[in-house]
């Protein structure tokens, strides 16, 4: 993977200034880098990772595993993106083993998410199954720890 | 408080008392307490100890391996070591007999110099170094030649000055790379000639690569790497850069069966044996750890770059050093000596470096920067240190 990816990855706020001196190259060479990642559908987005445990009145947060049918022609393709376009899903990913479709859904409360497993998710032809988790505390997302380890407690000097 | 007074009977030998205090803890001193400080004066990563190294330290705590260990160390990590070796330095070090486990890298030195050292022996080494070297040589009733590197040599040994030094009374040298403070690397032309220069005049060569794994584009070269060398090399190298495990306190020795036990002997007696919980987590650092030090290298490399191109910008002459986390900076187009450039940098911008001159005389006119700390704080130590250079 190119560098400049693992850098954004963990930080995609970097000015291409600072990006350009750590990669040994110029400005407008990250910036035509990025350009051409976003061109062909590399990058997608330019998120902030938030610990919405810290905030007030967050929501809650669900994880469901979905089993599905699949279809002669096209697979699971089909219905995965239709149920990939509801706002609710966060992240959705095809799985191997006992079920076929992991969900990261949010909500305003549980009563919502409940409703949209039941209302929406349930009743559409070819799903067979759902099984619902409520999550009830983040520690780790996206590789960034929620609750940062000690903090630097190095000497200030040493040899 | 202290309750010495002038009058009070010294009872500290006169070798002792007679050591200078390292340069490195008055600048502690003076940084010590002060919350707004950026430091780049930190000799240490900041990574912390891979998880795995660590939680395989606790379940040791936690299954009750608790107790001492042969005085070289527990066969599982000698073995994990010569394998290691064989590995990554291509040597054929015997784990049972060519491989001591001590309590850092600093230890392993000291037995070094007591095993092979009776008073009044030279021993040679370079400067600008790791402060402790000529301490402990002269803590052996030793007495430390010190030979000087230059910026125009990117501060590798040469054989010229290590020439002007030798005597018939020197018994070793003592060679640090990649090194602290500069971050300089050796070629294998240059191996090859201190290996030679080592035969020629007899010498113990000590090599103190605790930095071995920390090199850039190529710029490792081992002392081990030479076979005549093998019977008169005694090979440092410790756990702390690598895995980012200082304050495990592990390190280890590699030579030849006479030299590591006459070293074993001092450590068994002085020492007994490395901390049982620091070595069970070697074992584990050594058999499942590459992939830490890979991603520990990759980050400090795109870090040198950084605060390379940056010192650069602001008009600070600074080579592209190849090893360990370092960078030293000449700051002679300012006009100010090391201590003075350092002591300003720190009152005036609240950014902390070591002074050059604290790592032997010739370091003066330049800076230690190591950049072992987060890029955010890289960042802003750059700019206020351009800041502050722009005045001159």
């Amino acid at each position: 993977m190119d560098p400049l990816l693992g850098l954004l990855k963990k930080n995609a706020r970097e000015s291409d200034e600072i990006l350009a001196k750590e990669l040994a190259t110029t400005p407008e060479d990250i910036r035509a880098r990025i350009a051409s990642y976003e061109k062909e559908g590399i990058i997608r987005a330019f998120q902030a990772v938030v610990n919405e445990d810290r905030l007030d009145s967050t929501g809650v947060r669900a994880v469901i595993e979905l089993r599905i049918r699949p279809e002669r022609e096209g697979g699971f393709d089909r219905i995965a993106t239709r149920i990939s376009k509801f706002p609710q899903v966060e992240t959705m990913f095809l799985m191997s083993g006992a079920y076929d479709l992991l969900l990261f859904v949010k909500g305003q409360s549980l009563q919502e998410v409940a409703n949209f497993v039941s209302a929406r998710l349930a009743p559409l032809d070819g799903v067979l199954s759902t099984a619902t988790h409520f999550m009830l505390k983040t520690y780790k997302d996206q590789g960034v720890l929620m609750e940062s380890e000690a903090h630097d407690d190095r000497l200030q000097v040493c040899p | 408080m202290t309750t010495d007074s002038k009058s009070a009977r010294n009872f500290v030998a006169p070798h002792v008392r007679s050591l200078p205090k390292s340069g490195i803890r008055d600048f502690f001193d003076i940084v010590a307490g002060r919350k707004d400080v950026i430091s780049l004066g930190i000799g240490e990563p900041d990574f912390q100890t891979p998880w795995h190294i660590r939680e395989r330290a606790i379940e040791s705590i936690e299954l009750g391996a608790t107790r001492y260990t042969s005085n070289l160390g527990s066969p599982e990590l000698r073995k994990a070591l010569a394998s290691y070796m064989s590995q990554s330095f291509q040597t054929d070090y015997d784990w049972a007999s060519e491989i001591l486990v001590t309590v850092g890298v600093s230890e392993a030195f000291d037995l070094a110099i007591r095993a092979l050292i009776s008073p009044g022996d030279e021993v040679l080494y370079h400067e600008p170094c790791f402060v402790a070297y000529a301490p402990l040589i002269r803590m052996a009733h030793g007495v430390p030649v010190a030979v000087e590197t230059f910026r125009k040599d990117e501060f590798r040994l040469t054989i010229e000055e290590l020439e002007k030094k030798v005597t018939p009374k020197t018994r070793a040298l003592l060679i640090n790379f990649p090194n602290n403070p500069t971050g300089a690397t050796l070629k294998q032309a240059d191996t090859e000639a201190l290996a030679d220069f080592a035969i020629r005049h007899d010498l113990v060569l000590i090599s103190d690569e605790v930095y071995s794994e920390l090199t850039y584009e190529g710029g490792r070269y081992s002392m081990t790497s030479i076979p005549r060398l093998r019977d008169r090399l005694i090979f440092l190298n410790g756990f702390s850069k690598a895995w980012s495990m200082t304050g495990f306190r592990l390190g280890y020795a590699c030579g030849p069966a006479s030299l590591i036990d006459a070293m074993m002997k001092i450590h068994q007696y002085g020492m007994m044996c490395a901390s049982s919980t620091s070595q069970i987590a070697g074992v584990e650092a050594l058999k499942h750890g590459d992939a830490d030090i890979a991603e520990m290298r990759d980050s400090y490399h795109l870090r040198r770059n950084f605060i390379v191109a940056s010192l650069n910008e602001m008009g600070l002459d600074c080579f592209m050093p190849r090893g360990a986390f370092y960078v030293f900076p000449s700051i002679q187009s300012t006009g100010l000596s090391s201590k003075d450039f350092a002591l300003r940098l720190l009152n005036d911008y609240s950014v902390a470096c070591v002074p050059g001159s604290a790592f032997g005389d010739c370091g003066q006119g330049f800076l230690r920067c190591a950049y072992a700390t987060s890029m955010e704080q890289l960042k802003e130590a750059m700019d206020r240190m351009a800041t502050f250079v722009k005045k001159f």
